[in-house]
């Protein structure tokens, strides 16, 4: 008896045994998909903070600015990767209740997640988080606000340059803006099932 | 006056309803075209490049497909194939009862739409939930989706909302942020006591074995983050040769789909999570799924196995605006549709001959491929095969021409065909012999008619000998060997 996988590679060796030539695998210039407006940018992080916002991200330069935040909006209960938290938590004041261990039975508690982030793209405000590099892959997605933690020299530059850099790792995601649907009437909203807000926290 | 099925469907369709498909698909075009034109100074260079990188996986599918199959065993992946829908259903329940997982969770795939696995599923007692909202929309109304990325364009908020209603998710409230967020909090439940999460890909690198998949809402990053188990259903087409070809299509398909240059995620995905990860699977299956494709491989009509399912076809084509989606009777609708659905049927094609009848071959469906498939050509082609196999429907509204054909074959019947065709002029319209001029004259007039006259020209000018100089602009017209004398012993 063939396999499934017999019978399929059979046919597809005889579909393609009347071709007299292959159709040659093209090279191409990656210089072809950089966009016009990233071109000559000066700086990666203005143009990643400029992106960012651009698809409704919020790009942040120091810790107080996020307490501010957060705390503004009412967000006081949170979950943090224990590794960053050491030195986030002198900027949080009393009042705030921080997790450092993620309860997936208690998911709707975490109004904030903060973990950190592998490497961003500048010229589409993209966040790249991964397996190894993320603490919990529900604590980023679930609660309404994520952070994600970054240093300006994870920032690359564009699309071609973070596919070559894609690191030896099983769920690597990259980020760009609030998750969000257009399906009803194409009217957009914000925060569909992962987070309504998406913050970049550049750390120095 | 008979019609194809795709207009009498077109007619039927509720006027709130064909103008929103009318209207989210112009807009979705619109968008996308002045995204990609004003971010890349040669926007079209991309498409065909793109298109010459998934025709050469189309023509190499034979070395291509054992190679990410080994690409995957070594990254830890499980790996299934699937020579039919049955199969692949049958696939994804063995892998469940392996592991006496009772509850899925899917994300949007178009192939798991092909092989009807929720009905599948359902039969053999397991709860297998659409997380994307519109989907979701879609399974609790029992109905199918009318477009690739947007599955709902032909609904309404107030229908939806009714839905809602119906199955206990709040009372009536059309707003579509509650509308959201309803969803958002009863779909993460189901997700977190889901056994499997299933996904498709919308591609795979032969390279690496790396799977990509684009999504907005999250779901897809939730069904791989709080199930155990991570089922992937892929297309055997779907693969690309290297990574750094993700870096052209990602910029592509976003862009051609929604008009974004990224969708929210994108998604990496090689293997089960790491041993320190607690959230997400410590198991992943892909089954590579046949169902048809082998056949269109084998077709003249392989360059539409290039296709990514942006939707930007469907979008801009002035039938899909019309008809809606679900005028194509099949899961892919639009242009794609018309070139697949009748393929993918393999023996069963005059099932769907008619389909690539329902264009006007404008083009518009080839100029915005973002892999430049030249669906008008292919579209030609099928009508080929339709009557050559002489499938009904590859014939379904087309006026009878068996009486043309007599009459052009046969000189004598031609040359009083001519002279019997000045009745034209006396005849009053209503009393015309062809209904389609009839149909014609009630609208327009006709021009006189002046049967014979250009073989009497060309035939002139032919004895001259001679060929005609540009005219200047301006200048009279002078006609040579013109329909001049009527020669009546030799009338054509």
């Amino acid at each position: 008896m063939t396999t499934d996988r017999d019978q399929i590679l059979a046919r597809v060796h005889a579909a393609l045994a009347p071709l007299a030539t292959r159709a040659p695998l093209p090279d191409w210039e990656r210089e072809l998909v950089i966009l016009r407006a990233a071109r000559g940018s000066p700086d990666l992080w203005t143009l990643f903070a400029e992106r960012l916002q651009a698809v409704n991200g919020t790009p942040l330069t120091s810790a107080d600015e996020l307490v501010a935040l957060l705390d503004k909006n009412g967000w006081r209960h949170g979950y943090c990767d224990p590794v960053l938290w050491p030195r986030l938590k002198p900027a949080f004041p009393a009042g705030f209740k921080v997790e450092l261990n993620f309860d997936r039975a208690r998911v709707d508690d975490y109004q904030f997640g903060i973990t950190a982030a592998t490497a961003a793209i500048a010229e589409t405000g993209t966040l790249v988080l991964t397996d190894h590099g993320t603490s919990r892959r529900l604590g980023a997605l679930t609660p309404w606000v994520h952070v994600a933690v970054l240093r300006r020299d994870q920032i690359l530059a564009d699309v071609p340059a973070a596919v070559a850099a894609l690191p030896k790792d099983p769920n690597v995601i990259w980020c760009t803006g609030p998750s969000k649907t257009a399906d009803v009437e194409g009217i957009l909203i914000e925060g569909v099932h992962g987070p309504g807000r998406q913050v970049a926290l550049l750390v120095e | 006056m008979s019609t194809q099925p795709i207009d009498q469907f077109a007619a039927g369709l509720a006027p709130g309803t064909q103008a929103a498909i009318h209207g989210g698909s112009k807009q979705g075009h619109e968008k996308r075209t002045r995204l990609l034109f004003d971010h890349f100074p040669d926007a079209n260079r991309l498409r065909v490049l793109a298109g010459e990188i998934k025709q050469h996986v189309v023509e190499n599918l034979d070395t291509l497909l054992p190679q990410v199959e080994a690409r995957m065993l070594a990254n830890g992946v499980k790996v299934h194939w699937a020579a039919t829908a049955a199969q692949a259903c049958s696939a994804v329940l063995k892998i469940m009862e392996a592991r006496s997982a009772t509850k899925l969770v899917k994300a949007k795939t178009m192939v798991s739409e092909e092989i009807e696995l929720t009905p599948f599923l359902e039969k053999h007692g397991i709860e297998s939930l659409e997380t994307d909202l519109g989907e979701f929309i879609v399974q609790i109304d029992g109905d199918h989706p009318s477009h690739i990325v947007k599955p709902i364009i032909h609904k309404s908020r107030q229908d939806i909302a009714r839905s809602f209603e119906r199955e206990g998710l709040g009372a009536y409230d059309d707003d579509p942020e509650t509308i959201t967020r309803r969803a958002r909090q009863f779909l993460r439940g189901k997700y977190l006591a889901a056994d499997v999460g299933l996904t498709g890909a919308n591609f795979v690198s032969a390279e690496s074995g790396r799977l990509v998949l684009v999504t907005n809402e999250g779901n897809s990053r939730f069904c791989l983050a709080a199930p155990r188990c991570h089922i992937a259903l892929v297309g055997i087409e779907k693969l690309v040769p290297r990574d750094r070809d993700l870096g052209l299509l990602l910029n592509l398909l976003a862009r051609s789909a929604t008009a974004q240059q990224l969708t929210v995620y994108t998604e990496f995905i090689s293997g089960p999570k790491s041993a320190t990860q607690p959230d997400g699977p410590d198991e992943m299956h892909v089954i590579f799924v046949d169902n048809g494709r082998t056949d269109v491989l084998a077709s003249d009509c392989r360059e539409i196995l290039r296709c990514i399912r942006c939707g930007a076809c469907l979008n801009v084509c002035p039938v899909y605006r019309q008809a809606g989606g679900h005028a194509y009777r099949g899961v892919y609708p639009g242009p794609v549709g018309a070139v697949l659905s009748p393929l993918l049927l393999g023996k069963d094609f005059a099932a769907k001959a008619d389909l690539p009848k329902a264009s006007s071959l404008c083009g518009a469906c080839h100029e915005v491929c973002p892999v430049n498939i030249p669906i008008p050509d292919l579209l030609l082609r099928l009508r080929d095969k339709g009557k050559r196999e002489g499938a009904p429907l590859a014939s379904a509204a087309t006026p009878p021409m068996g009486v043309w054909a007599l009459l052009a074959s046969q000189p004598l019947a031609w040359k009083a065909a001519l002279f019997g065709g000045r009745l034209l002029n006396v005849l009053p319209s209503k009393m015309l012999p062809v209904p389609a001029l009839r149909a014609w004259e009630e609208k327009r007039t006709l021009p006189k008619w002046r049967g014979g006259e250009f073989r009497k020209w060309f035939r002139g000018r032919a004895r001259l000998g001679r060929v005609q100089p540009p005219r200047p602009p301006g200048a009279p017209v002078e006609v040579r060997g013109g329909p001049a004398q009527p020669n009546k012993s030799n009338d054509h």
